[in-house]
């Protein structure tokens, strides 16, 4: 079986990454899971978080992802994004303007169970902002 | 005969608006460079959210309880049409052409008995068909020249195009809009949006991804809380899209309709200078003959 597959980073306003990678690990909404070649297919929305990929040189590239969902084939990854940064962009405005986003999200929730998940939401981006 | 200061007001005002239009030119040109890199850094994400998509509905075909935004509402009386054109005029045939396309397609609905209802997006378009179609117009929704606001309304616009369709006001909603090819050329298409359809070329290349990956995938959280925060998202995507293609095409356009008036602007110049010289010459002409035949005369 081949080491890498390929992997898609896309977000609306562009494509951030496409190249092959050795594993790409995904903060799906149910826990962090990592993609290597030949994983089952599967669909899931992302949370909040670093994408971390490791390129088949052994060198590693960290991306904050916010919204949206990771499609995995057993030869392809592609991560659709609402809103991506490479992490050595990423710095305490750009977080304070998400965590606002995010914020209002919560106050805007419909129903409950939206009003859980943008609140999950939420204190992954604190999470992240104190760890930064 | 045009008198001579008839002549030469009218190459100042020629000269005048020809100063006009290559400055519009060039502003074009300038904004048209920003709006095409979005235009084309936006259609990754728009063409691979329809691959899965297509992957989705290739999954769920003939299952029962699919969601309505993928199958239909299994009806198709009601039509939206959503029309996306631009906010500013002198554009070429940019705004008329996106119009024509509605038209023709609300003309041709309304005779096969279809009930035809209208969005509007940017004041043109609405402009264009308000007078024929002032009854089916539900709505205008006006852009605003940032980007980031744009993607606001887009957002907005899909969230209410969704909950327009939850309350059954319309079955089946086609969006017009321009599709950026090129500087010269930009043609205007009709996209179905909801129910989420294919156009052949789509079909074919997500045909090929596709195939032996589409029956068993895995869904996480569970499958009917991704589709819910899929579908919407992609119709939203594709709103998105639709006025960002629309942003590149009416730049070309305009600047290729500028482009055009300054050159013709130019050669009126070239045609009123030679009548002005030739008015002048043939006035010196006449003053000598005049001089001379006096001169004789004595």
């Amino acid at each position: 079986m081949a080491d890498t597959f390929h992997f898609e980073l896309v977000s609306p306003v562009k494509l951030l990454f496409s190249a092959e990678a050795a594993m790409v690990v995904v903060p799906g909404v149910e826990g962090d899971f990592a993609v290597m070649p030949g994983h089952a297919p599967v669909i899931s929305t992302v949370r909040p978080g670093m994408l971390d990929i490791s390129l088949p040189g052994g060198e590693k590239q960290r991306v904050f992802v916010r919204g949206g969902f990771a499609d995995v084939a057993p030869d392809a990854l592609t991560v659709l994004a609402e809103f991506a940064l490479p992490e050595s962009e990423l710095d305490k405005t750009v977080l304070a303007q998400q965590i606002k986003n995010a914020q209002e999200d919560v106050d805007d929730a419909a129903s409950d169970e939206a009003r859980n998940r943008a609140q999950e939401h939420l204190d992954h981006l604190i999470k992240i902002e104190s760890a930064l | 005969m045009p008198s001579l200061k008839d002549l030469r007001t009218r190459i100042a005002s020629v000269k005048s608006t020809q100063k006009i239009t290559k400055a519009m030119q060039m502003v074009a040109a300038a904004k048209l460079r920003r709006a095409q890199e979005s235009a084309e850094e936006a259609r990754p994400y728009a063409e691979r959210i329809e691959t899965v998509i297509a992957r989705l509905r290739a999954a769920l075909q003939g299952r029962a309880g699919a969601p309505r935004l993928i199958t239909g509402s299994g009806k198709d009386n009601v039509h939206l049409l959503l029309v996306a054109t631009a906010e500013r005029g002198l554009c070429g045939g940019f705004n008329s052409g996106i119009a024509k396309l509605a038209r023709d397609e609300a003309l041709r609905l309304q005779a096969d008995g279809k009930q035809v209802k209208i969005l509007c997006v940017g004041i043109k378009g609405h402009d264009a068909l308000k007078t024929m179609f002032s009854d089916q117009m539900v709505d205008l929704v006006r852009l605003s020249g940032d980007q980031a606001e744009n993607y606001r309304i887009a957002r907005e616009l899909g969230t209410r195009l969704v909950e327009m369709f939850e309350a059954e006001e319309f079955d089946i909603c086609t969006m017009f809009y321009s599709r950026f090819k090129s500087v010269i050329s930009q043609t205007p298409v009709a996209q179905p949006l909801i129910p989420s359809t294919l156009t052949e070329a789509d079909e074919d290349s997500a045909g090929a991804k596709s195939k032996g990956a589409q029956a068993c995938y895995d869904y996480e959280p569970d499958e009917s809380e991704i589709l819910d925060d899929l579908l919407p998202r992609n119709i939203r995507v594709q709103i998105y899209r639709a006025i960002l293609e629309n942003g590149a095409s009416e730049q070309g356009a305009r600047m290729t309709a500028m482009d055009n008036a300054t050159r013709n602007a130019g050669e009126m110049i070239d045609k009123l200078t030679l009548q002005y010289n030739r008015a002048r010459q043939a006035m010196i002409t006449k003053e000598l003959i005049e001089i001379i035949s006096g001169a004789d005369a004595l």
